[in-house]
């Protein structure tokens, strides 16, 4: 997806509730073309910076400049509100049929009904709803009123496009469907889009950029894969999905890599560290192998740690594995093999992994 | 059981020659009752929709006299309206007490209450977020607030319905302001009232038949606005 200018940069934005700062940004810039998705827990203050974002909250303090145009008097507000659109969890669709709810945007910006038809049938075709267009919007499925409420939103031309856990309440054929379509016209009309969520596999769908969100504000920002990779800080790590945390003291170094004690197993990194320093590494669950327990010798360059499997959850096509190696290690591997070593929990195992695939997090 | 058969046959034979007084009784009844519930529609949906949606100081105090407001006893409101306009009251110059005006100004004080409690709780329990979703697709304020009145429109209906069951029944107001004036300010209740005291049961009976039928038929046309409305 081609991204571009800054479409809107936003400057000390302060968002208060009861005199609680609920959200506090310093700087956030969004790129014209991208789809930016806010990861993080609940009350982590996605929704909030989206309605602010949307001039439906009104913030504390901030500056908001839209394509470097500052928005300051009202009439700029609410032109600014009429660039910038939302799409809630809930669909909310209004009484009447299917077209007059992609129309109520067209409606409100003067146009009349004949003028709005040829754009709701526009939007209602690149969503695949056309057939709904004269059923009443509070007879159709879930997921035919999500689509509705993303085409009431596209129909007003969008410059942005704010999207608040808006396939959470979907179920899992429907919200595949629909984000690989949204994804798709995301791209075609180059609209920009900012996701809130607190779905990894979302992100990971449709995004281009991500930020991890604690306690209002922004932990991490970056491209999908160095986020992903390359987490700051433990928190960012847990949330995209690097489980198993080694939290050492390092032993030696050696040419770009160091060896650390992590209760009393010593674990081989890729990294710059000074003896003596406590380092905490992230691996992903994905880049550790799991055997037996009595594997070969260590060979130079992987890692082997050994433990008790303390549990084995299944998530469809891989299994988790977690392994008590006197700390925490989890792994996902496929069910055939799992199967094949025969593993099961109780049962001793072994895991080995590169040093490379581990992620140094300093602290501090 | 003479007494009760004598009565239905004496309020049939006044209903099927249409008596002109009975009628006219009917009419004013109507033609009160009916302006006041149109006064208390506008000001009670206005006044519940300005407090559902704003925030300001005091707003659950104000809901809690809302809600008191409902419950008004009409012998209260008549009380009220009357000192008001009373010869040396504060709008005595007016010159209206005793009249078919003085009525609907006591009728649309216990109306209103009733219209705008339900329409405060009608606007609030539309969900949180429609607002927002409605100022998320570019609405002035204006067009925000006739959506969601259009939104609410099947609980809005019944607030107009509770209001005119409120209104068209009471007596004690419209006695206190109205005088129950023969051909000029005497309505159903007020009719009835009298004519059970004097024992003329055959009349309140009648009367009480168009009471009930003005009813039926006032709420029957809201019903079935309201249930022609309800998502299917």
């Amino acid at each position: 997806m081609k991204t571009g200018a800054i479409l809107l940069d936003i400057v000390n934005l302060v968002v208060a509730r009861q005199k609680n700062i609920i959200l506090d940004i310093p700087a956030l810039s969004i790129y014209e073309g991208e789809i930016l998705a806010l990861l993080g827990p609940n009350g982590a203050g996605k929704s909030t910076l989206l309605y602010t974002l949307a001039g439906l909250l009104k913030p504390v303090r901030g500056d908001f400049y839209f394509r470097g145009k500052k928005i300051g008097l009202a009439s700029e507000a609410f032109d600014y509100r009429r660039r910038v659109t939302v799409v809630f969890q809930d669909p909310l669709l209004f009484r009447g049929t299917v077209f007059d709810n992609v129309a109520t945007g067209l409606r409100f910006r003067g146009l009349s009904r004949k003028e709005a038809a040829p754009i709701v049938e526009r939007v209602l075709d690149l969503f695949g709803i056309s057939y709904l267009m004269g059923r009443q919007a509070k007879k159709i499925s879930g997921g035919e009123a999500q689509r509705t409420s993303l085409a009431r939103a596209f129909a007003t031309s969008p410059e942005l496009i704010l999207l608040d856990e808006s396939f959470s309440s979907l179920d899992q054929p429907s919200r595949d469907s629909l984000m690989d379509d949204l994804h798709m016209i995301l791209k075609e009309t180059n609209t920009t889009a900012i996701l809130a969520t607190h779905e990894r596999s979302e992100a990971l769908r449709l995004a281009n950029r991500i930020a991890i969100m604690n306690q209002g504000r922004i932990v991490q920002i970056g491209p999908l894969s160095e986020v992903m990779n390359r987490p700051q800080n433990e928190l960012v790590a847990s949330f995209v999905g690097m489980e198993t945390l080694f939290n050492g003291k390092v032993l030696r170094c050696q040419n770009g890599s160091f060896v650390m004690d992590v209760f009393g197993c010593e674990i081989e990194a890729a990294g710059e560290a000074l003896p003596g320093e406590r380092v905490v590494c992230s691996i992903r669950p994905e880049e550790i192998s799991i055997g037996e327990k009595s594997l070969p010798a260590p060979v130079s360059g992987i890692n082997f740690v050994y433990g008790r499997i303390s549990r084995i959850t299944s998530l469809g096509p891989y299994v988790r594995v977690a392994l008590d190696c006197g700390f925490p290690l989890v792994a996902y591997i496929t069910e055939h093999n799992r199967e094949r070593l025969m593993l099961s929990e109780g049962k001793e195992a072994g895991a080995s992994f590169s040093p490379l695939s581990l992620h140094l997090i300093r602290k501090g | 059981m003479d007494l009760i058969i004598d009565g239905i046959l004496k309020a049939f034979y006044l209903l099927v020659t249409l008596d002109p007084e009975i009628m006219g009784i009917t009419l004013l009844s109507l033609k009160v009752s009916g302006t006041a519930t149109v006064i208390s529609m506008f000001l009670g949906i206005f006044l519940g929709t300005w407090i559902a949606l704003t925030s300001f100081p005091g707003k659950r105090f104000a809901i809690s006299v809302v809600n008191t407001g409902m419950a008004l006893p009409p012998v209260v409101a008549g009380l009220f309206v009357t000192i008001f306009l009373w010869r040396s009251g504060p709008f005595g110059f007016f010159e209206i007490l005793y009249t078919p005006t003085a009525m609907i100004i006591a009728q649309a004080m216990i109306a209103t209450p009733i219209v705008t409690g339900i329409s405060l709780a009608a606007i609030q329990h539309l969900p949180g977020q429609l607002r927002m979703q409605i100022m998320a697709l570019g609405a002035t304020r204006s067009q925000m607030v006739w959506l969601l009145l259009k939104e609410a429109r099947l609980p809005l209906l019944a607030a107009v319905m509770a209001g005119f069951g409120g209104v068209i029944s009471e007596v004690g107001a419209s006695m206190m302001v109205g005088g129950n004036i023969k051909g000029y300010s005497r309505v159903l209740t007020t009719a009835t009232v009298m004519e059970t005291g004097r024992g003329n049961f055959g009349i309140a009976i009648a009367l009480s038949i168009l009471l009930f039928l003005l009813a039926f038929f006032i709420n029957a046309v809201l019903t079935h606005i309201q249930q022609r409305e309800k998502p299917r």
